[in-house]
């Protein structure tokens, strides 16, 4: 077999305006027969494993929370464990935010979970640094950007070192962790878990967050979603690997995309078109410009021209989601795309926003996603259904015997446990005191 | 004398930490929910030993129908917003059986495993457990059940005007709020307080939906049944909305006159008021809750006191609680 394998994750569907819930097939975003359909349909197309984002604050949008999109979400880890009675072999990721956690107790859940999961369980690590989430939080307060991945690296150490403080099939040894973040000491209460440790994913862009992933993470979790870009982020991340004594292979670059399937890649691409109009209501239209501008753009007629004002730099109309990096380049670009093609509000941000990664025939979808993983630009992906809960069913029914017939993705669970499926190497036991 | 009260009985079914535990739990599970028991407690500290205790409830959900899941979950070392989102999350994959026995941890060695603070006095500490449960209150309120709206015509996916800021200052923590989980299909997930103790009683009448006791005759359970009714009065509560079971740790073996004496003490006290049933802690498991299941409660049926089969679907449906209406939308209906 000498065909690259391509991996694949399923991402629950999530709380922004990718999610279409003014559809007629759009179920329940919280009922657990949602979670239990979607991780299923994941098993039965064979994917690596099933992901789960986190909320820990509702959006807030001019002081008031967001009210357009899908929102409302269970807790990640109990939903996993209980995903876990219903599937067998997929794998089963949570998102869990180093800044608003402690390392024991998040230690002994993951530990848990990989127990109850017979050793498929995976970690998303993400960081915050908001006041804003803080607020819900013992903790609370605000850490900046260098201190957040300080904590998450110190955090992600302290896992291991928890998880690594018990031999196989031993008994309980102590641990102690003394550091700038922790100074922590005791003994781990769960026996080593099937996978001896659970993937670590990590999810970022920036030059700390590419260090951190080749220091610490098993998959990476990107945004990038064309060839150029992915290539490039793909050599630069597997390029740092080697400072930390791992090999290409130990680390798997999966970029989060969006699907949209046809009879022919001319009706796919008419669907996708209806889809972005779906995505893009009149009011999500005045949002997103509001999101740039950082004003009150209201009083503005989304079918209307764009506003000839300047955006807010110093804005904090937007809580709770990441603001654009410049926005007043954002508003130039925007400005310049709609006299150029006399586009209205809607219409601009239907252009310039969130299109579908991959959009075609089965065949053509297919044809594309192995081709990112030949030439390098991913190691697999993490598809984003936009429908809950039969959002994956066309993909798993049409793409994946594609996939299969071409060589590139299994036809059968090999192992058991997650780490078997994604490839990764078994984690050495460097543990504890002897 | 006859009494129309319902009889409530319940078993604890932690399994150690080896490695067949969440295996043989489940088996227990299956067992009680066989007996049509109204809930499982799964004990816990947060030192362990073992896994979670909510997550190996929440793996169980799916595999079992009724029988209500009651997981402890610690309240010290915890983060207050995450423990109410977990435990709605459970009501949520169980289609609403889910509780909580909420618990302190009182230890240093508690402490040194988040070493954030030292362990403070435990009378604080079950202060600070009842502030836990009125902030998980206000969390799971925050959302008003009809909430999520999709209206399609104004874009609208939710009534903001029907998500709520808890704005909830304690002692020792604050949550802004609202809760990330839409109200969970109870309203309320279940509140449990082992109120064996003295530290935790009045947190017990303050905020418990079921009391644990425990009483060497019917007349202390009866003594200690009206000190937890007289508290909830004083809290503003309806004593009728808390049911006081005695927990007692038993070895069906060893009992004197075995399991159908048991079924005689807990038809005994339950019928002269002393208590509202029984919380089962098998002193082997397996081995004693199968006895209690097949011959105790096949006794209390015989005298018509026990269910024969779940008469519900949820944890509170089989206590006899009603299912609370939001804090939020109370305040609205009567403004």
């Amino acid at each position: 077999m000498s065909r690259k394998q391509i991996h694949l994750a399923a991402h629950f569907p999530g709380v922004n305006s990718t999610t279409v819930w003014a559809d007629p097939r759009s179920g329940s975003q919280i009922d657990f027969s949602s979670f239990e359909h979607l991780a299923r349909t994941a098993e039965r197309g064979l994917f690596d494993f099933f992901f789960l984002a986190e909320g820990l604050r509702l959006r807030e949008h001019a002081g008031r929370i967001h009210d357009l999109d899908v929102v409302g979400r269970p807790e990640s880890i109990t939903v996993l464990n209980a995903l876990a009675a219903v599937t067998d072999r997929l794998g089963l990721a949570a998102t869990v935010n180093a800044t608003f956690n402690e390392p024991y107790e998040l230690a002994r859940r993951l530990a848990s979970l990989d127990h109850l999961s017979a050793g498929r369980a995976a970690w998303n690590v993400v960081t915050s640094s908001d006041a804003f989430t803080g607020e819900n939080f013992r903790r609370g307060g605000y850490l900046d950007r260098a201190d957040r991945y300080a904590r998450a690296a110190e955090f992600v150490g302290a896992v291991r070192e928890l998880w690594d403080s018990r031999p196989p099939g031993g008994a309980p040894g102590t641990f102690a962790h003394s550091g700038p973040q922790f100074r922590i000491e005791g003994s781990f209460p769960v026996p080593r878990s099937p996978q001896g440790q659970p993937v670590v994913i990590q999810a970022g862009d920036s030059a700390e967050g590419r260090e951190f992933a080749a220091s610490a993470a098993d998959v990476v979790f990107t945004r990038h979603s064309t060839l150029e870009a992915g290539r490039e982020f793909y050599a630069d991340v597997k390029g740092r690997l080697a400072r930390y004594g791992r090999e290409p292979d130990d680390l798997k670059i999966m970029p989060g995309v969006t699907y949209v399937l046809g009879d022919s890649d001319a009706d796919a691409q008419e669907r996708a078109a209806g889809i972005r109009r779906q995505q893009v209501s009149p009011q999500n239209a005045i949002l997103a410009l509001e999101q740039v501008w950082g004003r009150d753009l209201s009083g503005y007629d989304p079918d209307g021209p764009l506003p000839d004002i300047d955006p807010d730099p110093d804005s904090t109309l937007v809580q709770g989601r990441v603001r654009v990096a410049d926005p007043v380049a954002v508003a130039r670009k925007w400005r310049a795309l709609s006299e150029a093609k006399g586009l209205s509000i809607r219409q601009t941000v239907i252009e310039s926003t969130g299109r579908q990664s991959f959009v075609g025939s089965p065949a053509t979808v297919a044809a594309a996603l192995e081709e990112f993983v030949a030439t390098d630009a991913a190691d697999g992906f993490i598809l984003v259904p936009h429908l809950t809960p039969g959002g994956l069913d066309d993909f798993v029914d049409q793409v994946v015997p594609l996939l299969q017939e071409r060589g590139a993705f299994r036809t059968e669970y090999t192992g058991t446990t997650l780490r078997s499926h994604l490839g990764l190497p078994d984690p050495v036991w460097k543990g504890g005191t002897p | 004398m006859t009494s129309h009260r319902p009889l409530h009985l319940a078993a604890e079914v932690a399994s150690g930490a080896g490695p067949d535990a969440a295996r043989r739990t489940l088996a227990l599970a299956r067992t009680a929910e066989a007996a049509a028991l109204d809930f499982l407690t799964h004990d816990d500290t947060f030192a362990g030993p073992g896994l979670d205790a909510l997550a190996v409830l929440a793996r169980i959900a799916p595999e079992t129908r009724s029988v209500g899941l009651v997981p402890t979950v610690t309240t010290t070392h915890t983060e207050p917003f995450h423990v109410q989102a977990a435990v709605a999350t459970l009501d949520w994959v169980s289609r609403g059986r889910a509780g909580w026995r909420i618990a302190v941890s009182p230890s240093g060695a508690e402490a040194r495993l988040v070493g954030r603070r030292p362990a403070p006095p435990t009378a604080e500490l079950w202060q600070e457990a009842g502030e836990v449960a009125e902030v998980s209150r206000k969390l799971w309120d925050s959302w008003e059940d009809d909430a999520e709206i999709r209206d399609v015509a104004t874009g609208r996916f939710v009534d903001r005007r029907k998500l709520h800021h808890v704005d909830f200052q304690g002692a020792t923590f604050s949550v802004k709020g609202p809760s990330i989980v839409p109200r969970p299909p109870q309203g309320n997930p279940v509140t449990v307080v082992d109120a064996t103790r003295p530290a935790a009683r009045d947190t017990a009448a303050h905020h418990a939906d079921v009391a644990l006791i425990s009483a060497a005759s019917a007349e202390e359970a009866a003594a200690l049944r009206a000190e937890l009714h007289r508290g909830a009065r004083a809290h503003g509560r309806d004593p009728g909305q808390l049911r006081v079971l005695l927990s007692s740790t038993v070895d069906l073996d060893a009992y004197e006159g075995g399991a159908g004496a048991l079924a005689e003490l807990i038809a005994g006290w339950h019928g002269g008021g002393a208590v509202d049933g029984f919380h089962l802690v098998p002193a082997a498991g397996e081995r004693d809750l199968e006895r209690f299941t097949s011959e105790t409660v096949a006794r209390l049926r015989e005298r018509g006191l026990f269910r024969t089969d779940y008469e519900g679907t949820t944890l509170r449906d089989h206590l006899g609680l009603a299912r609370p209406v939001s804090q939020y939308a109370k305040a609205v209906a009567s403004a």
